[in-house]
């Protein structure tokens, strides 16, 4: 790697870092932008959780030493205070444990729309304009445009409520089923997409012409020539795939009941558990940023054309 | 006949009235096209775009006037009547089910107006609510869409056209709102603003739109207007670098002028599609956080808080839940597909 990718990477690390800062920064000022402070006024508190919290914070001092003392815990030991509405809980707890189902249920969603998405996007390129491409076209045009609620919601109605052949509960193995599926369809349908226009443009180029000539199988050129480059622009969808699952996975687990991060999220969004809400965005945040870092890395990395600036 | 130049010789031949199949050459064998004129008729021949835009406009035209001749409200409860006790049988009523008084009206030989899609929870007309939700939900997509614009114009403008230390600020400040998670800083922001705006709101003229709805447009504008201030910039550099643009400084125009008279409508075209693909995402978002519970307020009914609510009574009452997504995917998939196609027909690039 040349001194001039190295610091294209240090500079993407270093912006990275100074976003996880703003959102924490926002996150502090928008809470304090609250009449009457995050903690006042919540009649759910204890008097007990109330001083601590006070304590903690420090309420009383000049707003730029509560943030940096927020800045501090949160920077050096995840501290992120404990929860308004679960008593005795502290709120990276909370996320913790919602954590741990959520990324098993991103990861495979993640893992699925990858698989299906490059293999019907080929499909319908290597029979383009026949009844195969037609019907893939179709499906997964009403796919990028139902939004994921009500992705949710119908395949809950129908598989769950009506047919009855999978658990609408999600907090069994077998109950995480439909919240994979209902998040993998969105980003299969976009990569399906994605593959398609990207491997008609390959098929075009020279290469492909070049090779064909020489004698190679069509399944060797595939493989070896246009798979390898059609790959190229879902990597950059990479990250936003991600955030996606991330942000679409809010409303899958309060669907489906999955006890994950998601779920959390919404019920502190609703019970108006701040320091939660604070952790939950800043936690999710950072996740995002980090893999659309990791997304633009890799892109530039696996296509030599590419110049780094 | 040779003619000398330098002579004041005049050709005779030149001054003889053309005959008639001269002329024929002069006339026009059809009307010079304008750009748009040229994009409509290429936008008419798309006959998906066009199927789309004809969905757009029943949809919202039933949107607007359909509450206006409509019987019920979509806040009336219909077994509550004044000075008399609450009536149950009004809740919950299938497809064109009776509440026991309009029943007995009935009876009478009376004619009652059908629940075309039943009542909900609270005995109100699912129909009209489902009419009022989809006004509610264009409405916040279209305003949503024209805030983004106004603010991504007039920055994207400023910053291309002046260069240099404003554009440098500028586009830093657009690169850092640019990376941050846009939907969790939504769902921050929104759920914050309702909070701090109930009060500050409150015997203002503004009172009656709702605190939800107004942080939601303020949400928009100040997230979303980064992509369409990009599109502006982009389109604006690279048209600054062309002759008239040129002619026009050297002419002593000023900066505004010249922005405003050569730069945007040159640049109209992609500024009206991107707004066109802005309107869906707008009714994508806030539908998704009317679904949790940060929308709209109630009684006031949205899309997504329509097919929130349903799902509490999913196993009794699954239409409830169909009828706002079929509709919540109808809107967004026309929209998208009447995007497509505006690209398609005026997107000068694209010619073929």
């Amino acid at each position: 790697m040349s001194s001039k990718n190295v610091f294209y990477i240090l500079k993407r690390i270093l912006l990275a870092f100074l976003t996880v800062l703003i959102v924490i920064t926002i996150t502090f000022f928008a809470m304090h932008a609250i009449p009457g402070g995050p903690f006042l006024g919540e009649k759910a508190v204890s008097p007990a959780v109330m001083e601590a919290l006070e304590a903690k914070y420090g309420l009383d001092k000049p707003l730029f030493e509560q943030y940096t003392t927020y800045l501090k815990g949160i920077l050096l030991d995840f501290d992120f205070g404990p929860s308004l509405k679960q008593r005795g809980m502290m709120v990276i707890d909370i996320i913790m444990d919602g954590l741990k189902t959520s990324i098993r249920l991103g990861v495979i969603a993640a893992a699925i729309a990858l698989l299906f998405g490059l293999t019907l996007g080929s499909i319908a390129s290597l029979r383009r304009n026949t009844l195969i491409d037609r019907f893939i076209m179709v499906v997964t045009t009403a796919f990028v445009s139902m939004p994921s609620f009500i992705m949710g919601s119908l395949l809950l109605l129908v598989f769950a409520v009506q047919l009855a052949i999978v658990p609408a509960n999600g907090s069994t193995s077998a109950g995480m089923i439909m919240p994979i599926i209902t998040l993998s369809l969105y980003p299969m349908a976009y990569i399906t997409r994605l593959t398609r226009s990207s491997m008609l443009d390959v098929l075009g180029q020279d290469y492909i012409r070049t090779a064909r000539s020489k004698g190679v199988s069509y399944p060797g050129i595939i493989r070896g020539h246009a798979l390898k480059n059609a790959i190229i622009p879902v990597i950059t969808y990479f990250g936003p795939m991600l955030a996606y699952i991330v942000t679409g996975s809010l409303v899958v687990e309060r669907i489906f009941a999955v006890p994950g991060i998601g779920r959390s999220f919404v019920n502190s969004i609703t019970g108006r558990d701040y320091p939660l809400i604070m952790g939950t965005t800043i936690i999710l945040s950072t996740l995002i940023v980090l893999m659309n870092l990791l997304g633009d890395i890799m892109y530039k990395l696996v296509d030599p054309r590419i110049s780094f600036e | 006949m040779k003619i000398n130049p330098f002579k004041m010789h005049i050709d005779v031949d030149a001054f003889i009235p053309a005959t008639a199949e001269e002329k024929k050459y002069m006339v026009q064998m059809r009307e010079s096209s304008t750009f748009f004129r040229d994009g409509a008729r290429r936008l008419k021949k798309n006959k998906v775009a066009m199927f789309s835009l004809i969905v757009i406009i029943i949809i919202t035209l039933s949107s607007i006037f359909l509450p206006m001749f409509w019987p019920y409200s979509y806040e009336q409860q219909l077994g509550v009547q004044p000075g008399k006790r609450v009536d149950p049988s009004f809740n919950n009523l299938a497809p064109f089910e009776y509440g026991t008084t309009e029943q007995a009206r009935i009876d009478k030989g009376e004619s009652v107006f059908p629940h075309i899609f039943g009542t909900d929870s609270a005995g109100r007309d699912y129909f009209i609510r489902v009419v009022y939700g989809t006004r509610i939900s264009l409405a916040v997509g279209f305003f949503a869409s024209i805030i983004v614009l106004m603010i991504g114009l007039v920055v994207g403008s400023v910053a291309g056209y002046f260069g240099g230390k404003i554009d440098l600020i500028v586009m830093r400040i657009v690169d850092i709102i640019y990376s941050l998670p846009d939907t969790l800083m939504v769902i921050l922001l929104a759920s914050i603003l309702n909070v701090t705006l109930g009060h500050k709101l409150e015997g203002s003229a503004l009172e009656s739109i709702g605190a939800n709805i107004i942080s939601l447009f303020i949400v928009f504008a100040l997230l979303y207007w980064v992509s369409m201030a990009r599109l502006v910039r982009g389109q604006i550099l690279s048209l600054k670098e062309e002759e008239y643009v040129l002619s026009a400084k050297a002419t002593g125009a000023k900066g505004p002028w010249i922005i405003r008279k050569h730069l945007l409508p040159n640049s109209i075209s992609v500024i009206i599609i991107s707004t066109a693909l802005q309107i869906p995402s707008a009714i994508f978002t806030e539908s998704y956080l009317s679904f949790l519970g940060l929308g709209v307020n109630e009684p006031m009914p949205s899309l997504g808080s329509l097919a929130s609510d349903a799902l509490n009574g999913i196993n009794s009452y699954a239409y409830r839940l169909v009828i706002p997504a079929i509709v919540i995917s109808l809107i967004v998939l026309s929209l998208n597909l009447l995007g497509d196609g505006l690209r398609d027909a005026f997107d000068p690039k694209l010619n073929r």
